[in-house]
This record gives C-alpha cells, structure tokens and sequence, in this order.
C-alpha cells in the first residue's frame, strides 16, 4: 500500500533531528549576539531548587520560584511583555554569579540591573522602599507602608509585596509584623526564614537543610 | 512579503499540534495570546529543517534556517493568535527556500559545470542503503520549482493541500496538481536511475 517514494519523503532526510538540534543551538546564539529577542529566559539553581529567571534588554524582570509552572512563567511574559521570547544562556550568567554569591553568603546587595515594567505603580513604591531595606535588616508592614506614602497601609503594602516579580532580588522577605511575626511570603515562610536567617536578621531556630518544596 | 505571511488565513487548524503549543487557549475567555517563541524553535525546528534540507540540501539549509527563523522571530508578535503556527512557520521556510533556488538559478547560468558540485551538495558520509535515497533527494532538488514545494510541504512538511496553496500562493486544486506531477516525475526518475 505504501509507495516506496512516498515513505522516504515522510521519513525526510537522515540526521535531521541531530542537524535541527545543532541548528537551534546556533540560532539561538544568533539571537543572543543580535538582541533579537525581547525576553530571555534561563533557569537559575538555588538552594530552594531551580529558580527560572527572565530578562528583558533592561534587566531582570522576573524571577520565580520552582514550584511555578514554566509554561505558566512563560506564558504570562508572552501576554505581559511580548512573545518573542527566547532561551537564553550566558545573558543569565551575571544572574547566577550574583545569586550564587548571595546564597554563599558573599554578596550583600545585587548589583544586576532590574526592570520593573511588571510592577504596578503602588507596588512600585513600596518595592522601591524595600528595596532600600539594607542586608540584616528589616522593616515592618506599616513602616513600609508609611514610607510609600500608603493611605492604604500595611494591608496594601502586604498585598504589593506579595506581587513582587523579583523575590529575593528586591527583598521582600525583609518585611515582617510589627509584632515580630514573619508576616506572609510568595514563596512560602520557610523561605522567608531562610533569607532572614541567612542574612542574619534571624537566629536559626533549629539547624537544618534549605527548605525546598515540591 | 512579510506582512503578506502575518495574514495569512488559516483554514485548517490542527488541533493535536496547535494544542500543544496553543497554550493561550488556556486563557480562553481572557485573552489567546501567542506562546512564546521558544515553543516554535522547540516545536517546528525539526519539521522546518526537514523541509529545508529536503528542498534545497544540507549545505543551504543551515543559512535558511537561521533566516527562516529570524524573520519569524521579526514578524512574531503581528500573528493573530489563533494562527496556525505550524503552517505559518513552514510557509516562511518554504519560502526561503525558493529564495535560495532562484539564487542558484541566477548565478548557474554561465558556468554550467560549476553548478554539478554546488547542486550535488556533499552529503558526506552517506549511510548504508541511502544511495537510492539520495537519488530520490536529488531528483526532488531538480523538480520544476511549484512541483518540489508542493512534494516538499505535502510529504516532508505534512501540510494540507489547502495549506499547500496558501504557503505555494496558488488554488487548492493547482497544489494537487503540482503534488501529482511532481511524484509522477519523481516516480520515473528513480525507477530508471
């Protein structure tokens, strides 16, 4: 039934899964060199897992933690910023250097450049007061929210820090009650915990492992 | 050329290929917006690279790819989102491809003894059993120009005959047509190498 002629078109030239592999690999530097791209994506290893991180020509502009989808991270910056969206590689090298420095312990304020297109203009204020927020230290929910100018208070302040696209970069994890609760966290309170500890804000409760969740 | 290529129309949406790549449809009632382009490279890369190779040989098909691709990534952002993705990406390819077929038409005119090389383009270390294929390769790199795509796009790119036309920018029924020439050809030209 199958004609001979008709089978090897189908089956297309030999080698093309290889070739089309290498192919990609150079497209995507031809994309990388010629800043054709308008949002590059990589993932970034942590001591909470992967973290998928996102850059536009501005800087980084997203970060996310493991347990989100990379279909829902990728998905959402096609919608917000623009499809054409690529993987990247050594874009995110500085990235990595500076988290990896930072969960070692060496490095005590990013110096990457962010963008922060993805920040509502409330959000935008209160991030930039924690922002500010120097390694050790920590403000309160009201704090924040005064400083920001907030005639919302520390509820918005919660809720704008809550939006933060660049966690642990733009330290929202240094905002606590004012009581001394940890307050809320996007990535969850352990991690929370773990920065505050790790930057000395906190005494490590009990000794143990980065918490990592699946 | 391009902004021809951005609206397209699509008839026939393929449901199963779109809807791994479709993921706006996801957002349905939202908005359906275009994935990200890395689902193109990572979904079409290998079927454009196959038609690439299989219309104008593995030398070229390198350069038409990056092209192909460049210039979808350009035009990316003006596709509706409901397009067919796939045989978008194809069309672009197909058209590539006769970019550089009617380049080497161009330049073969004086010498026609430095063509032989060129067109025979090296597939260096043939693997057993594939001589009979290259022939068929061969024979498909020489048909007619509308005949190639359309074995091209039919077999190699699994495109609808309606897609055919849209990419070939002819009737439906001129793509059938083509489809059956260029096989009888090809038929002829392999049963009497």
């Amino acid at each position: 039934m199958t004609d001979p002629i008709e089978h090897t078109l189908k089956a297309g030239p030999q080698g093309a899964a290889q070739d089309a592999a290498g192919a990609a690999v150079r497209l995507r530097d031809r994309i990388a060199d010629q800043g054709l791209a308008d949002v590059v994506y990589g993932e970034v290893d942590s001591p909470f897992g992967v973290l998928h991180a996102a850059l536009t020509k501005r800087g980084l502009v997203r970060l996310a933690f493991p347990e989100e989808p990379e279909n829902d991270f990728l998905q959402e910056l096609a919608g917000k910023l623009s499809p054409r969206i690529v993987a990247g590689d050594s874009a995110l090298d500085r990235v990595k250097r500076e988290l990896d420095e930072y969960f070692a312990g060496a490095r005590r304020r990013f110096e990457l450049s962010l963008d922060w297109v993805l920040i509502t203009p409330f959000a935008k204020r209160v991030l930039h007061k924690t922002a500010a927020i120097p390694y050790g230290g920590h403000l309160s929910y009201a704090e924040v929210a005064a400083e920001a100018g907030s005639p919302r208070g520390a509820r918005a302040a919660g809720n704008a820090l809550g939006s933060n696209p660049i966690p642990i970069v733009i330290p929202c994890h240094r905002v606590l009650h004012s009581g001394g609760g940890l307050g809320g966290y996007g990535g969850g309170l352990d991690r929370k915990r773990f920065l505050l500890e790790l930057e000395g804000a906190l005494t490590p409760a009990l000794p143990g492992t980065p918490p990592r969740r699946r | 050329m391009r902004a021809a290529l951005v609206s397209s129309p699509t008839t026939t949406p393929r449901e199963s290929k779109t809807s791994r790549i479709g993921l706006g449809r996801r957002f349905i009632g939202v908005t359906l917006s275009l994935p990200p382009f890395q689902n193109m490279i990572d979904v079409h890369g290998e079927d454009v690279w196959r038609v690439l190779v299989a219309s104008v040989g593995k030398d070229d098909a390198e350069d038409c790819y990056q092209e192909t691709f460049v210039s979808a990534l350009r035009a990316y952002p003006k596709l509706r989102p409901d397009s067919d993705l796939r045989a978008w990406i194809l069309t672009i390819a197909h058209r590539k491809a006769l970019d550089v077929h009617r380049g080497r038409a161009r330049h073969a005119v004086p010498v026609a003894e430095i063509q032989e090389p060129a067109d025979s383009n090296g597939r260096p270390g043939p693997s057993p059993n594939s001589d009979r294929d290259d022939g068929l390769w061969q024979a498909v790199h020489q048909l007619p120009e509308r005949q190639r795509s359309a074995v091209v796009l039919r077999f190699v790119g699994d495109l609808a005959h309606s897609e055919i036309a849209t990419a070939i920018g002819c009737s439906e029924e001129a793509a059938r047509r083509s489809l059956h020439e260029g096989l009888t050809k090809l038929r002829k030209e392999v049963l009497t190498a």
